[in-house]
């Protein structure tokens, strides 16, 4: 239980004396990454800042790369800090062994002692404690039963299956009952169905024990179902911090309006005209007036009429019946989903996804779809998302 | 029709795998069993040429003579104690260093690991005089101590521990550090447990290079009562003649504990040289 406040974080790692040999040689800054270069070395991680409050479930996602581990492993204390201050329940933290900043970690590959039994492992943290054994007893048998691991106390890790161990080591973290609890991927190992289950019980974990979490996942589902708040990143920068529903439904770039959602949005070639004091978006053959809510925030931004990328959701484009007004798609592929049908389709030159369901509100199945098939599509005012050319979005 | 040319040339690559393997080990077993002949023959015979194979009278009194010609049990302990000190030392140091080479970041590692390398590579014997030099100015020559003073630091040991510990995934480590261990409790808590099977491997290499190590128990410790069983079995040999019958009764009487060892640890064995792909 603790608020934590990240102010400025900054992660820079330097350069090695190899890499400095041959920058000096070519005359140059190297660039291999997108992560920026300078002469003090790669900047993972910049001007991080974030405050979380107590209790809150913060959810670091983004590509790898992106500088979401580094900032984790910096709470944590496995990284020094290069810049900026970190403040746990207020108290300035940089220089504080991990030991000492009463934390947590779930690592990714679990990282289970492998010569201890789960009991060990879960009881060791409070050795080191010096707890009184009977405590240690009562709370890693009171850690078990909630995460349903007491019939393994005493095996050794490599008897457990991918999902118990990992079950062992969130026990291992939550049995010290931590300010501050991190994961760092924790679900990466797992199969797919496993995951879904963990992710369920890392949700009813996180209703059984008081404390903040901070989870690192480059997963957008994972992202979207667990956390209070999301902290997209990209090339060590933050890219926006919202409610899963916020950064959804009002993406503040192109980043982050193709990296959340499944399947990805789809982006037009579009224009941005203003006629008669009100926004219209032209797609080809199709222009649609923006919602009363778009207008204003265009408006309070003086948004000026301009070449744009727009986007919108696959589940937010619909068949239209008839020609006029819409968008002429061409199928390329149709992916049968169940419930729905996901079809791949050219437009505009661009490739888009479009989800149809396969059921109609009167329950008739609606008619497959095949390659080559002509469709018209249209799209309504309020679920366009309109980013200017350096790729932000026009109404923040 | 092609399943039986396949059978039938498998089965001559059976055979000839086999007569290659009997070739080896009767190559390899040859000296031994010549060596259980010879300390049971008269000591003419033992010279008689051409050599005969089995021994035309059985002379069990060689043995005795052995143990009268040589302090066995003086010898069985310098031994037992050299290899026992060489082999705590040898652990303990080339664990902590190859830890410290695999798992933490210093000024200057990269130098170190260079020096050990080089050590590594290079022939023991050239140590000799001057670890001699240092053990005499020291007063401590005919001392156990002289006896394990070569094999204190290890640098095979410590770079095969290494390699061990750079296997380890460093996230254990992390967690350990996490959990509120500090890096000397990260090491012998969690670390050095995980180097079971390597420390096992190093046990033993250490204790067999021990054991039959000859040249330097022999410069350093000239006192028979402070001397191994090989350099103590060398003052057998004289500078004239030599009693081969007593000398190989010696040997075998030497190799015996060595033996027993091997045969109780016979798995470990195995799989501390597969381990190392030594050989």
């Amino acid at each position: 239980m603790a608020a934590l406040n990240l102010k400025g974080i900054t992660k820079i790692y330097p350069h090695s004396g190899d890499q400095k040999k041959a920058k000096k040689k070519a005359g140059e800054p190297e660039k291999k990454t997108n992560l920026q270069v300078t002469d003090k070395g790669v900047i993972a991680v910049q001007s991080f800042d974030l405050d979380i409050k107590d209790k809150e479930f913060i959810v670091l996602v983004g590509p790898s790369g992106c500088g979401k581990s580094t900032t984790l492993r910096m709470v944590a204390g496995l990284e020094e800090i290069s810049g900026g201050e970190l403040y746990i329940d207020g108290k300035l933290v940089n220089d504080v062994e991990p030991k000492n900043r009463d934390i947590a970690m779930v690592f990714q590959s679990y990282a289970l002692y492998p010569h201890m039994t789960v009991y060990e492992n879960m009881a060791f943290p409070l050795k080191l404690r010096k707890v009184a054994k009977d405590e240690i007893d009562k709370r890693v048998k009171e850690a078990a039963a909630i995460l349903d691991i007491t019939q393994y106390l005493d095996r050794k890790p490599k008897a457990l299956s991918g999902g118990q161990r990992q079950r062992v080591a969130i026990g291992r973290a939550i049995v010290r009952e931590p300010k501050v609890l991190l994961m760092d991927e924790p679900l990466s190992n797992l199969d797919a169905k496993l995951r879904n289950q963990m992710r369920a019980e890392i949700i009813k974990l996180r209703q059984k024990i008081n404390t903040t979490f901070i989870y690192v996942t480059h997963d957008q589902t994972e992202a979207m179902t667990l956390g209070d708040r999301i902290v997209i990143m990209k090339d060590g920068f933050i890219q926006q911090i919202g409610t899963p529903q916020e950064v959804f439904d009002h993406p503040a770039n192109i980043f982050v309006a193709g990296f959340i959602g499944m399947p990805q949005m789809n982006f037009f070639d579009a224009k941005l005209t203003e006629e008669g004091g009100k926004y219209f978006v032209s797609v080809g053959g199709c222009k649609v007036e923006l919602s009363e809510e778009k207008q204003k925030n265009l408006s309070a931004r003086k948004a000026a009429a301009q070449s744009i990328t727009l986007g919108v959701r696959p589940s937010h484009m619909v068949l239209a019946k008839e020609t006029g007004n819409t968008l002429t798609a061409t199928v390329e592929v149709a992916e049968m989903m169940g419930s729905e049908i996901h079809f791949h389709a050219g437009v505009e030159g661009r490739d888009v996804v479009v989800i149809v369901p396969t059921m109609d509100t009167n329950g008739q199945h609606i008619d497959t779809f095949h390659a080559g098939d002509k469709l018209n599509l249209t799209f309504s005012g309020s679920v366009c998302h309109v980013f200017g050319q350096d790729g932000k979005n026009l109404e923040f | 029709m092609k399943n039986r040319s396949l059978e039938a040339s498998q089965k001559r690559m059976t055979v000839l795998t086999y007569t290659a393997l009997i070739l080896g080990a009767l190559i390899m077993v040859f000296p031994f069993v010549w060596m259980i002949l010879t300390s049971l023959k008269t000591v003419p015979e033992s010279m008689q040429v051409p050599p005969t194979i089995l021994p035309k009278e059985m002379i069990v009194s060689n043995f005795g003579d052995a143990m009268k010609s040589l302090p066995f049990l003086k010898l069985y302990l310098n031994t037992a104690l050299m290899i026992f000190f060489r082999v705590i030392c040898a652990v303990a140091f080339s664990s902590m260093a190859g830890y410290a080479f695999a798992m933490l970041e210093f000024r200057g590692k990269k130098l170190l690991f260079g020096i050990v390398l080089v050590q590594m590579s290079l022939p023991s014997q050239i140590f000799i005089i001057p670890q001699y030099q240092m053990v005499a100015k020291m007063g401590l020559a005919n001392t156990i101590f002289a006896l394990v003073f070569p094999g204190i630091v290890s640098a095979f040991g410590v770079f095969f521990l290494r390699q061990t510990y750079m296997g380890i995934p460093k996230e254990i480590g992390e967690a350990a550090y996490l959990d509120g261990c500090n890096q000397w409790q990260t090491f012998y808590k969690i670390m050095f447990p995980l180097t079971g099977t390597s420390v096992a491997a190093l046990t033993i290499f250490t204790a067999v290079f021990a054991y039959s190590d000859l040249m330097w128990p022999l410069v350093v410790n000239s006192d028979l009562n402070m001397m191994t069983l090989s350099s103590g079995l060398a003052t057998l040999r004289g500078q004239f003649t030599t009693n081969f019958p007593v000398l190989m009764a010696g040997s075998l009487l030497a190799m015996l504990p060595m033996v027993i060892l091997y045969l109780i640890f016979q798995k470990q064995f195995i799989e501390g040289i597969a381990s190392t792909g030594g050989k």
